[in-house]
């Protein structure tokens, strides 16, 4: 059998590649091609998904020549002089600069700051209300809360919310060119260097300005650093949620309901976020990893060298994991989804996320009960291009 | 039941704490995993068992 060339597009807005399942069920850890030649392993599987992504044997550092990257000409384009982010790193320097910003995320943390989002949400809801019918929900809404909540931790102004968006949106297109790419993260790292040297003269109390205070007092202070960190927590803090809210609306309306349901019972929405989370897992091949000790997987042995990628939405959507799991079913309890990822990589702004999620499908359609799509399905402009799966634009109307 | 945790391990997620608030919390400084009562009964002992299922770094264990 000829390889498959990855990555592979998803079925439709609802459903993975139509050869994840096929994988899973037939022959669940096997090799695919990759877009820049050489193969690299998948696995499908839920069980075997965790046990990688758990296991020190497979290294995230994407610097290591043989990591499995997704982006033609990737390498050639690689920042090789810059600190490597934390989701490039292995144990036990991963665990060291992700414990450096952990407490900035704990589910305390995050509970604090639920009636500042709250007022978020409801200013952009109040925007949309106010603005044209039908409206664009992704610009007003879905890409402004997370946005603005993430400026408002980071403490980047949001005048300027314009600048990233543009160029993340850049560097998550899969056309766009390894040069292009290259040059919208150089602009955007320019952006947050001049900004953390601005706040290291008078560190200011928001989550950067503490990172230089407490690192200072540790005596570990690296400006390049907290660049690559605030760097990752600006673009994972808005596009990922973002894309959420969009698809989480849509599903949402396309199930009357399973939307009736939560409209009865807010008490329903966090297990509806998780199923939502799972239904979708738009970040699907961000779980790469490279073999760099020989292991066995699910009776396969991958070997030191060898490229893996996790097929995060083909574990969602595992018979053995979830009963019935093409169906969206917010009542099924999907909390040991894969779609944050797994192991100690697991996405760190998780709860924030659950939580922005949480308030947005609450607030929404408790202050737009009408709030139908101005668009057939057919016709939304859905991001198969992307690294993240979304939507560019979702018209709406009230 | 007794809940083992294994703080080491932990890569402070948090799951353990939206599993079950009465069970856990997580350190303020750097998030990893404080257990505030390791031996549930009845219903939380069922939270316990969903914690342990749901934490991304398998730092929870039980001892039955």
């Amino acid at each position: 059998m000829t390889s498959l060339e990855f990555p592979l597009t998803r079925e439709g807005p609802y459903a993975p590649p139509k050869a994840y399942a096929e994988i899973r069920e037939g022959d669940p850890i096997t090799r695919v091609n990759l877009p820049e030649g050489g193969q690299a392993w998948v696995v499908s599987r839920h069980e075997d998904a965790r046990q990688v992504l758990n296991d020190r044997r497979f290294s995230s550092d994407r610097t290591n020549p043989d990591f499995p990257l997704m982006i033609k000409g990737a390498r050639q384009f690689r920042r090789s002089d810059r600190p490597r982010a934390m989701i490039s790193m292995d144990a036990p320097e991963h665990g060291e600069a992700r414990r450096a910003v952990l407490g900035e995320f704990t589910v305390r943390r995050m509970e604090a700051l639920r009636p500042r989002i709250h007022e978020i949400v409801d200013q952009q809801i109040d925007a949309l209300l106010a603005g044209p019918n039908p409206g664009d929900l992704v610009e007003t809404v879905s890409l402004a809360v997370p946005s603005l909540v993430i400026c408002e931790m980071l403490g980047v102004p949001y005048d300027d919310h314009e600048f990233f968006q543009e160029r993340t949106a850049k560097m998550l297109r899969r056309a766009t060119s390894a040069e292009d790419r290259r040059a919208a993260a150089d602009e955007v790292d320019a952006y947050i260097a001049e900004l953390i040297t601005r706040k290291e003269a008078a560190p200011p109390d928001d989550l950067l300005g503490r990172q230089i205070v407490k690192l200072r007092e540790e005596g570990t202070y690296d400006h390049a650093a907290l660049v690559t960190t605030g760097f990752l927590l600006l673009l994972a803090g808005h596009e990922t949620t973002a894309n959420m809210i969009s698809l989480g609306t849509l599903a949402l309306l396309e199930n009357p309901d399973q939307l009736a349901a939560i409209k009865a019972d807010p008490g329903k929405i966090p297990e509806a976020v998780e199923e939502l989370l799972r239904y979708f897992t738009i970040v699907d091949l961000a779980t790469a990893r490279v073999c760099v000790e020989d292991a066995s997987i699910g009776g396969v042995t991958i070997k030191a060298g060898e490229g893996v990628l996790v097929l995060g939405y083909a574990a969602n959507r595992d018979p053995r994991a979830f009963e019935n799991p093409d169906a969206l079913d917010i009542e099924r309890g999907a909390r040991h989804h894969v779609a944050f990822g797994f192991g100690p990589h697991q996405c760190l702004g998780q709860n924030l996320a659950r939580m922005e999620l949480q308030i947005v499908f609450g607030t929404l359609f408790r202050r737009a009960p009408g709030l139908r799509l101005a668009a057939p399905v057919g016709e939304l402009p859905f991001k198969d291009d992307a690294a993240i799966y979304g939507l560019y634009r979702l018209p709406v109307t009230w | 039941m007794k809940i083992i945790a294994d703080t080491g391990k932990c890569v402070g997620a948090g799951q353990c704490v939206l599993t079950e608030p009465m069970l856990f919390d997580q350190n303020e400084d750097d998030g990893t995993v404080i257990v505030l009562d390791d031996t549930p009964e009845g219903d939380l002992a069922a939270k316990a068992r969903e914690a342990v299922l749901v934490c991304p770094s398998q730092a929870l264990t039980l001892q039955e």
